[in-house]
């Protein structure tokens, strides 16, 4: 049976909804709005004199090798944080589903870090492995290893992936978890009894089962390795050395607010929008579709 | 009870205002933290001891960039500070925006304060002036770069005295490296060091149109063949594990002060760091320069930042910034800030006052900065520069002396980048102040 609540009123659920649709407006379409305008104009940083130029900020982004690399950068970036986040959380989350004492417990300290702010978690990663006061680069110069990521473009990346992918495992492995836990046991005790042994368990009954979690949190890694790792990024390596690091969301800041260039920094956001569409266009028609509620 | 001392709040809050509103409050806008920005406070409060029209409040708005960013939105968004301290680099940038800052020679001059632009040391002075000689920005904290040796790694090395000039700079750094010394050479801020001071010291242009202080036309030429020797010099030094490349900023300070390495390119405002931290013996000595260059050693020019006077204040705020920044440039003033920060002493007065104190003896290394920069008369290559977004000019430059030292691209390749990277930022700067 299907319940319908009506607003008798008028002007009440207008009323309702407004902070909502203001914050939205305000906060999300209003910039970037002045964004996508902000694109097309060439202006000098105190907004004393603007030319519209048509599309001459995009032209020369993309003839700009720098930026191209940019892309570069944040594909590999985003493959290796989906890719170490997701296979940790997921090796972690199999673990924790046979834990059958203190189970809480270890659940708990492994969601733990999702709590971390992105910044802090890129504070604490970049002290522990800084160049000249690092504890672990102290003990890798021990073993031989020169570690020193402020001229090293791989470990500059090593370590930004690191530091982004520590937060991310927590969020992972309780989506994983909760996709193992709805898998029904008799199945898998079914597959036991025919022989079949953990590892072979997993790969042909769990992962399959698991996989339209799988490919969810693809997306949402993805999405987090694009545009919420600002912090990890800003917070240790600032896109160095040699822009190894920069993706393209840190260089939308750094051309935007560092080097007071708007207008190419608004033409790169704007482009950055239409990749969250894409993905959420993925997301929605290859995901969301196949979730029953 | 908590209803009381809301009360009690919002009487006192009322009454501040109050009083604060027969004086004139003038925001000035700072990035000196630390011992620094005590100091900063201290001169603020001294002035505002000595009179009771104008009210000096400084505010730390964060580092260089952030606190420039800041005023900027500030600008746009109507409410910008009287004062801003602005690092070198955004020089350009404030000078073209005209209408959005007030030159400190007219501000001077509209306010009727006595104010002699020879008064300051010329290398300070010409780094913010226009080609006319009009200052237009009032040099607060200024340095150089110098280089440090920690002695007794030379004595343990068997080297008797610093090197002088590069060729000499190598073969001590291969007897150090022999001599067991783990971290040979490090330098703080490398585009500044490397390509800016190094150019000056060796009388040669970072860019045309008298390093871009003529005109906004202006072209980067660091890729010379000079300058490729410096960059290649460096990559063999680290190829050879005697260049340990630490960053783009103050980084290298804090391996030189804690005795890792042996011989540092940086800031005189370490001095201070490394007086308190080091447990060995160091000095402070000149640049070392190619002696087959004529002219070299010319003189270096200064870093550190100025204070920028923001447009659309009312007169009486701006004749209480010109009476501030004669306050500031006080010969007792200026030693104080200098004496205690290890930043320059911006007028001759200060830095004679300075010499008969005797500090100098004391501390002969406080000195080598302002011999280095006062070496000879400024020429056009070596008065300062002037390029515009040099925040992200020299980022690039940066980022492509770091894909040298990485052995990414060879030293001629990345300076060939750097400059055409360069030239395209000084284009687009063209553009956006036609």
């Amino acid at each position: 049976m299907e319940k319908r609540v009506v607003f008798k009123s008028a002007w009440l659920p207008y009323a309702l909804v407004a902070p909502q649709i203001i914050i939205t407006v305000v906060f999300f379409f209003w910039p970037a709005i002045v964004a996508m305008y902000y694109a097309f104009l060439v202006q000098d940083p105190f907004g004393l004199s603007s030319h519209f130029v048509w599309f001459q900020n995009f032209i020369e982004l993309f003839h700009s090798s720098n930026y191209l690399d940019s892309f570069k950068v944040t594909a590999l970036f985003s493959v290796l944080v989906a890719a170490v986040s997701m296979s940790l959380a997921l090796l972690l989350a199999v673990m924790a589903d046979h834990v059958l004492r203190g189970a809480v417990v270890y659940k708990t300290l492994l969601i733990w870090p999702y709590a971390v702010a992105p910044a802090i978690a890129g504070v604490l990663w970049a002290f522990i492995f800084s160049p000249s006061i690092g504890i672990v680069t102290y003990y890798l110069l021990k073993l031989g290893v020169n570690w020193n990521w402020v001229i090293n473009g791989n470990q500059a990346m090593l370590l930004v992936v690191m530091a982004a992918s520590y937060k991310q495992v927590s969020y992972n492995f309780l989506f994983f978890l909760a996709g193992l836990q709805s898998i029904p046991k008799s199945m898998i005790e079914a597959a036991a009894i025919d022989g079949a042994g953990p590892i072979r368990r997993f790969w042909t009954i769990i992962f399959p089962l698991i996989s339209p979690t799988t490919f969810f949190l693809l997306v949402v890694n993805i999405v987090y390795a694009f545009f919420d790792t600002f912090g990890v990024i800003d917070a240790t390596t600032q896109g160095g050395p040699a822009a190894a690091t920069e993706i393209l969301v840190y260089k939308v800041y750094y051309d935007g607010v560092k080097a007071a260039d708007l207008g190419s920094s608004s033409a790169q956001s704007v482009i950055l929008m239409l990749i969250v569409i894409a993905l959420t266009v993925v997301q929605f028609r290859f995901i969301e579709r196949k979730v029953q509620y | 009870m908590i209803r009381k001392a809301f009360v009690a709040l919002v009487a006192i809050g009322a009454l501040s205002a109050m009083s604060a509103q027969a004086q004139t409050e003038i925001q000035w806008w700072h990035s000196m933290a630390g011992l620094n920005g005590d100091k900063v406070n201290d001169l603020a409060n001294k002035f505002n001891a000595s009179q009771n029209r104008y009210k000096v409040i400084p505010v730390y708005k964060g580092s260089y960039p952030e606190s420039m960013t800041a005023a900027i939105a500030a600008y746009r968004a109507g409410n910008a500070p009287a004062i801003l301290q602005v690092f070198e680099v955004g020089t350009a940038t404030m000078m073209a925006a005209k209408g959005a800052v007030v030159p400190v020679y007219k501000l001077m001059k509209d306010a009727d304060e006595p104010f002699d632009p020879k008064a300051y040391l010329p290398p300070v002075a010409g780094y913010y002036s226009d080609p006319h000689g009009n200052m237009l920005s009032f040099p607060f904290n200024s340095s150089t770069v110098v280089f440090y040796t920690n002695d007794d790694a030379f004595r343990k090395a068997g080297i008797s005295e610093a090197p002088k000039t590069w060729k000499q700079f190598i073969a001590d750094a291969d007897k150090l490296k022999s001599s067991g010394q783990g971290c040979v050479y490090t330098t703080g801020w490398p585009a500044w060091t490397h390509i800016e001071n190094f150019s000056a010291w060796h009388n040669v242009p970072i860019g045309t149109k008298e390093n871009g202080m003529a005109g906004l036309d202006t072209r980067f030429v660091f890729n010379t063949p000079l300058h490729v020797r410096q960059i290649q010099m460096l990559v063999d030094l680290a190829k050879k594990g005697e260049f340990t490349y630490a960053g783009r900023q103050s980084q290298g300070e804090a391996k030189f002060a804690s005795g890792e390495c042996a011989m540092l390119t940086s800031s005189t405002g370490a001095q201070a760091n490394i007086r308190r931290q080091a447990k060995f013996k160091w000095s402070v000595h000149f640049l070392p320069y190619w002696d087959d260059v004529k002219g070299a050693p010319q003189n270096s020019i200064i870093g550190g930042a100025s204070l920028w006077v923001m447009g659309g204040k009312t007169p009486n705020v701006y004749k209480g910034v010109a009476e501030f920044f004669n306050f500031l440039s006080r010969p007792e003033n200026q030693m104080d800030w200098h004496v205690s920060t290890g930043y320059l002493p911006i007028t001759m007065a200060a830095y004679e006052m300075t010499k008969k104190s005797g500090f100098y003896e004391q501390h002969p290394e406080a000195e080598v900065a302002i011999k280095q920069l006062m070496n000879k008369p400024p020429t056009a290559n070596s008065k300062g520069l002037r390029f515009g977004n040099y925040v992200q000019g020299r980022e690039v430059i940066e980022e492509e002396m770091e894909a040298a030292f990485a052995g990414k691209k060879s030293a001629k390749q990345a300076l060939d980048d750097a400059v055409r990277r360069g030239n395209e930022i000084l284009r687009k700067f063209e553009a956006a102040n036609r």
